[in-house]
């Protein structure tokens, strides 16, 4: 019921919103036709709901409005200035009236028989009372004050805008091309300021508030839970977060799937919730905010959670995973699995929705215009799903590149990373005459942008940087450019047609100087480079935001320490971000370490603070031959090194202070940290350890001896002279205690057999590198 | 008949372009090229802050084409669809009242004259063809399609 007169409020503001002009040029012309009829329309409609809705004094108003006007219609009454007077007070009222219902506050008092004898031919001017109740009226409702403008108009301020940006730009190069006074600069930086502002201003104008697209969902929810049998309680939060216009449109469709999803399949009927104990009416939370440049819609519900499980079967079943990728999936990775085509839990297919060409469309629709979509459930608890966009589609952060002396600009969006072709980490090789790029172990197809665009550059595959590219639904691929010079934010326009046609261009954008650049579509490049884009690659689709490295000037990594100081570090030092399970970290050896897959690496940046209790973020530093993991909070953003670094007193984990972003940031001493962690660890590996294997041991010398190897031991026998820093032998040997400082011992079953039990299952590699690892660490110290 | 024309020389022919269709004549002087894209296109430009889409007429028409490295060269900026469009030329001449209705040209002309005639008409300065603006942006492939 309460939807229900929400949406009789809304349609009433609507009307009462479009009927103010109206109103006015009725008042100007009485016999104007078209203008009787629309207030005409008004009083019946809202004539018809207040009988359903049991709101008597309002059913009254309208009713006697509309029977006074029907008169005039039919030409029984001449429409004269009292009557538009009392029909205008009438309207009024009815306002007034709204506005309590939609405030859920008692109606206003007074008596509305003097307005509706005032409707009565031939009564005395009720212009009294109609003022008084206008001004009543504009007391209570502090509205803000607004006008209604054509979008063109507002699009002719904003070029305009543009075009006074650029020439600011302009002027502000001449300027620094001349010697000027100081107070020129001054009043040009002033204008500087201004015309920014402005440009803020008027962007804000095609903002519109998101309400537009919740206002209609109540309604849509409730006819779907009435067909399908259910009872759902709409939450709507947030409506007041503002979104280009554009946007709003664009989000209107996925929006409305996941809505329809969630009432279809999440959602339970009343006996199937009642049953498992829930309120038999459903709740479904749809919520706005915004978080930085991107707004974030969340569409939760209480209903029955995705079951994972399930959907890997049906992926399997598909063919769109294998058993064994199957089995690596994490709980997030299955339950993204929702995203792929062709899947669908839905056991049948209802009429509104369960075909299984659902989550996919909307993921790349939501992913073409640079957002993301991302699903939580719990079995029997409910879904969350949220839509994270961009504020506006018009200015989109883009990385400029060139080849030759031409200027390209890529979105942002789909760079995953950047590296140097002729980098440590990075191998070129061809293949077939394609090129394929290895980067850090992942082989990814690699394209020259001079040789799509058919472009002659002078220079070498080597030379070039590689940026690496995710286009929306689509797999990576990396994309060799001569230079990069900077990140901007470009005001993109779409391109005629006939650049279009290319399919490699997605608009087109002036720069600073004026100049046109072009912005790239990644997808049309890939697709006229000649790579397939078919395949996904799920586990990186999840993957934490992109790490951009920078060619030139030392780029930062700005961020938040686990004791919540913020902190840089360069770049060029981190390898890459990783997320592990908090158990993963354990002390061994006097300090932190952490496990990472088959490696091992000593944990720094723990400090003060408290590790999370479930999943750690680390950065994986690498000085060229050794590793240390640094764990952090937060990544808060990249950015150059542009500030003189204050020394601190004494050397240590801290090399000192600089100014990033306005901000002061602890500057990481990443040197510092390697000597620290990794010191005993190097030293130990110029003057190699040795680990003593029973030599007629067919398992230790067959399975067991290569990994001791590879761990950095030299491998001995039992008749062996030399010194040995570990032993391994089996469970239940007897062990010479001098021969050795340390002895591992290994069992041949998994489970230990009491708690004392130090041995170490014979398969199990990880615990076996960790006490390898230790005993080397132990012989260092 | 006061329909208004912008008579303009492409590949050393007087041609006219329908006036109300022209919005500016400019100068341009840097040209940005689209790689990949059709070879009439030759390239963006920017008009205060809009950016120009430049025709080059002579390849449209497959008359050759306009050498546009030698710096400045004249153009008719006109609008398609919200899209600006570049029109080079060789010269712009004047603008001339129209006399007559345009009326289909007889004579055999060259196959890209034929592919954006609109007719001829009737003027002061004698008998002009009417050039289809957006057949001329289209240029060769859209007529192929």
């Amino acid at each position: 019921m309460d939807d229900l007169i929400a949406d009789f409020v809304a349609e009433c503001r609507e009307m009462l919103e479009s009927l103010g002009g109206e109103i006015v040029a009725w008042e100007a012309a009485p016999d104007d036709r078209a203008r009787l009829d629309s207030i005409f329309r008004f009083v019946h409609t809202v004539k018809g709901n207040c009988g359903f809705f049991e709101f008597p004094r309002l059913e009254a108003l309208s009713h006697a409005a509309e029977d006074a006007l029907a008169d005039v219609r039919s030409g029984r009454r001449q429409a004269d200035g009292a009557l538009v007077s009392a029909v205008l007070a009438i309207i009024d009222r009815i306002g007034e009236m709204v506005a309590a219902i939609d405030a859920g506050e008692e109606m206003p008092g007074g008596d509305d028989s003097a307005l509706i004898a005032a409707l009565e031919q031939g009564a005395e001017s009720a212009s009294a009372p109609v003022a008084a109740t206008v001004a009543e009226a504009q007391g209570k409702i502090a509205a803000p004050r607004t006008i209604r403008l054509s979008v063109e108009l507002l699009d002719r301020v904003m070029s305009g805008v543009s075009d006074m940006v650029l020439a600011r730009n302009e002027l502000a190069r001449r300027l620094r091309e001349s010697p000027t006074d100081v107070p020129i600069d001054g009043a040009f930086e002033r204008l500087s300021s201004i015309i920014a502002e402005m440009r803020d201003a008027i962007t804000r104008t095609r903002m519109q508030r998101i309400e537009n697209l919740f206002v209609a969902l109540p309604r849509m929810v409730r006819d779907l839970s009435a067909e399908l049998g259910k009872q759902i309680l709409v939450d709507i939060e947030g409506g007041d977060v503002e979104l280009d216009r554009e946007m709003i449109e664009m989000i209107r469709d996925p929006l409305t799937h996941i809505i329809r999803n969630a009432v279809d399949h999440g959602i339970e009927t009343p006996t199937e919730r009642l049953k498992s104990g829930k309120r038999e009416i459903g709740i479904l939370c749809v919520s706005a905010r915004q978080s930085g440049n991107q707004i974030l819609i969340d569409i939760q519900d209480d209903g029955r959670g995705i079951d994972g499980r399930k959907l890997v079967e049906k992926a399997i079943a598909s063919g769109t995973v294998t058993k064994a990728e199957a089995a690596q999936l994490t709980p997030r990775e299955q339950l993204a699995l929702i995203f792929e085509a062709g899947l669908s839990t839905a056991r049948e297919v209802t009429a509104i929705s369960g075909r299984g060409v659902g989550m996919d469309v909307v993921r790349s629709n939501v992913e073409r215009i640079g957002g993301v979509v991302e699903v939580d459930s719990k079995p029997g608890a409910g879904t969350r799903m949220t839509l994270r966009v961009p504020l506006t589609l018009t200015i989109i952060p883009a990385l400029t590149v060139s080849i030759g002396n031409q200027h390209f600009a890529i979105p942002r969006s789909a760079i995953e990373e950047i590296v140097r072709a002729n980098g440590e980490s990075v191998e070129l090789e061809r293949i077939g005459g394609a090129g394929v790029a290895t980067i850090r172990g992942r082989r990814v197809p690699e394209v020259a942008l001079a040789d799509i665009l058919g472009l002659d550059s002078p220079m070498k595959d080597e030379e070039r940087t590689l940026i690496v590219l995710r286009p929306a639904g689509g797999d990576v691929y990396a994309l060799a450019v001569d230079r990069i010079h900077d990140h901007e934010e470009l005001v993109v326009k779409p391109a005629a047609p006939a650049v279009m046609a290319t399919g490699l261009y997605a608009g087109t954008t002036l720069a600073d100087d004026g100049s046109p650049i072009l912005l790239f579509d990644p997808a049309g490049l890939a697709e006229v480079g000649g790579i397939r884009l078919e395949a996904q690659e799920r586990a990186a689709r999840i993957a934490e935001g992109p790490v951009v490295a920078a060619a030139q000037s030392t780029e930062l990594i700005v961020f938040r320490g686990l004791d919540g100081a913020r902190r840089a570090l360069r770049l060029s030092v981190v390898d890459r971000i990783e997320e592990v399970a908090a158990t993963s970290i354990r002390p061994a050896a006097g300090q932190l370490r952490v496990q990472l897959g088959e490696s091992i690496l000593p944990l720094a940046g723990v400090g003060d603070g408290e590790l999370p209790a479930d999943k750690v973020r680390l950065f994986r530093l690498n000085d060229g031959s050794h590793e240390v993991g640094y764990c952090f909070r937060e990544v808060i953003d990249l950015a150059v090194l542009d500030h003189d670094i204050i020394d601190a007193d004494s050397p240590g984990e801290i090399s000192g202070v600089t100014l990033v972003g306005g901000e002061p940031a602890e500057l990481i001493d990443a040197h510092w940290l390697f000597a620290k962690h990794v010191g005993a660890v190097s030293r130990s590996i110029n003057e190699q350890p040795v680990c003593r294997l029973p030599g007629d041991d067919p398992w230790m010398q067959n399975m067991l001896r290569p990994i001791v190897e590879a761990a950095g031991y030299r491998v001995v026998g039992d008749c062996d002279e030399a010194e040995a820093d570990v032993v391994i032998v089996s469970k239940g040997a007897k062990v010479d205690k001098k021969a050795a400082a340390r002895t591992i011992r290994l069992r041949a079953e998994p489970e230990a057999a009491n708690a004392k039990d130090s041995s170490i299952y014979r398969y199990d590699r990880a615990a076996l590198l960790v006490a390898l690892k230790s005993a080397g660490g132990g012989r260092g110290r | 008949m006061s329909a208004l024309l912008l008579v303009v020389t492409i590949a050393g022919e007087r041609v006219a372009l329908p006036a109300d269709a022209v919005e500016s004549v400019v100068e341009l002087d840097t040209l940005i090229p689209v790689p990949r894209a059709a070879p009439h296109v030759a390239g963006l430009s920017a008009l205060r802050s809009r950016v120009l889409t430049v025709i080059d007429c002579m390849r449209s028409l497959e008359l050759g084409a306009t050498h546009c490295s030698d710096g400045i060269r004249e153009a008719a900026v006109v609008e398609l669809d919200g899209h600006h469009y570049a029109l080079i030329v060789d010269v712009v001449e004047d603008v001339v009242a129209a006399l007559s209705e345009p009326s289909p040209v007889r004579a055999a002309m060259g196959p890209g004259w034929e592919r954006v005639s609109a007719g001829m008409v009737e003027t002061e300065a004698g008998p002009l063809l009417v050039v289809d603006v957006a057949a001329l942006i289209a240029g060769v492939e859209a007529k192929a399609a």
